[in-house]
């Protein structure tokens, strides 16, 4: 892990080997590609250019997926009632 | 029942009853509440994904996106800019274009900022996105998005999770009759009865989560709100009598002693 990089996955900290794709995050992280959307820089990226996206140093990546919501979903912003 | 189809956008629905997947116990009671009111199309929220525990299960597991349409909503979003950020990360994660357009005034009412709703809707629509938008019960704004592109439109019986019923009925009224297409009534149902009168009103469907979901036996509120939805749909495709102020025999005055 000599070439490691410095990235941020869903505003955690985390260290890649130079040359990481988001593929290759996604398969670390045991995502499934086709239920998630990425944001790399506020780029969402198209599933086929997963693999060929390398990771910078500094670059902020964003997976997201679908989850329980309706009609009430609040935004939460750890703020009591 | 005879055969009565929502057609959105050109996409047919089966239920006049839409459901949100929020707030349940567990991913096994929203899919029984689900599967028991009969709904065909479910909303859903776009968040990050867990990443540090990876068990964590996926709700997609349990509601099988070919056998539902599954209509990812902005809930959460109080500007613009997250709103299409919002529809935008949903269409990527996603499989369609259909996005439920939340833009939010206000976190104690939850009550839509329409003017954000109208230009947020623009940009999508411009995008392709077959926008559903979460709009006031204002007439006037019901004609506006539809006037820039919206197949439906989406008024809101009374503020999200409130439970109050349908607040404004006259509005909803002139929105069915002066709105030239679908109108799904969605959010403030307390119980079957609201689901009831929203469709006797004539609406074409109508959307809820807590409703169903924060009641004290939610497969039961489910059912019944199936039932509540169809049988105001009927009801309203039957053509309910005049009030009238005074009564009218039901049986003939002729032969009687």
């Amino acid at each position: 892990m000599a070439d490691a990089i410095q990235v941020q996955v869903n505003g955690e900290p985390r260290g890649l080997r130079t040359g990481t794709t988001i593929g290759d995050l996604l398969r670390e992280l045991a995502i499934t590609t086709e239920r998630v959307a990425v944001e790399l820089n506020l780029e969402i990226l198209d599933r086929k250019d997963f693999d060929r996206r390398n990771l910078q140093e500094g670059d902020r990546v964003e997976i997201l997926s679908f989850i329980g919501g309706g009609a009430k979903t609040i935004r939460n912003k750890g703020r009591g009632r | 029942m005879y055969d009565d189809r929502l057609v959105i956008a050109g996409r047919e629905f089966k239920s006049r009853l839409w459901v949100g997947t929020g707030k349940y116990k567990d991913f096994a009671e929203t899919k029984k509440a689900i599967e028991v009111s009969g709904a065909d199309v479910v909303t859903v929220a776009v968040r990050r994904v867990n990443i540090t525990d990876r068990s964590k299960e996926n709700l997609l597991d349990y509601i099988d996106p070919k056998k539902y349409v599954i209509l990812p909503n902005t809930a959460g979003c109080y500007t613009v800019e997250d709103a299409v950020r919002y529809a935008r990360l949903a269409r990527a994660a996603g499989v369609s274009d259909l996005v439920k357009l939340e833009v939010l005034g206000d976190e104690k009412t939850l009550f839509p900022d329409t003017a954000g709703l109208i230009e947020a809707a623009k940009i999508l629509i411009k995008e392709g996105f077959i926008v559903l938008p979460y709009t006031n019960d204002d007439p006037i704004v019901a004609k506006k998005l539809v006037d820039i592109g919206c197949p439906a439109v989406m008024p809101l019986a009374a503020p999200i999770g409130s439970g109050l019923g349908i607040r404004n009925p006259y509005n909803l009224k002139i929105i069915m009759e002066t709105v030239k297409v679908p109108i799904v009534v969605d959010a403030g149902v307390g119980t079957a009865s609201d689901a009831a009168l929203a469709m006797e009103y004539g609406a074409d469907a109508v959307l809820m989560n807590t409703a169903i979901a924060g009641a004290q036996d939610p497969i039961a509120m489910a059912e019944a709100m199936k039932y509540a939805v169809q049988a105001g749909r009927l009801a309203y495709k039957a053509g309910r009598i005049p009030r009238k102020l005074y009564a009218t025999a039901s049986s003939p005055i002729e032969g009687m002693l």
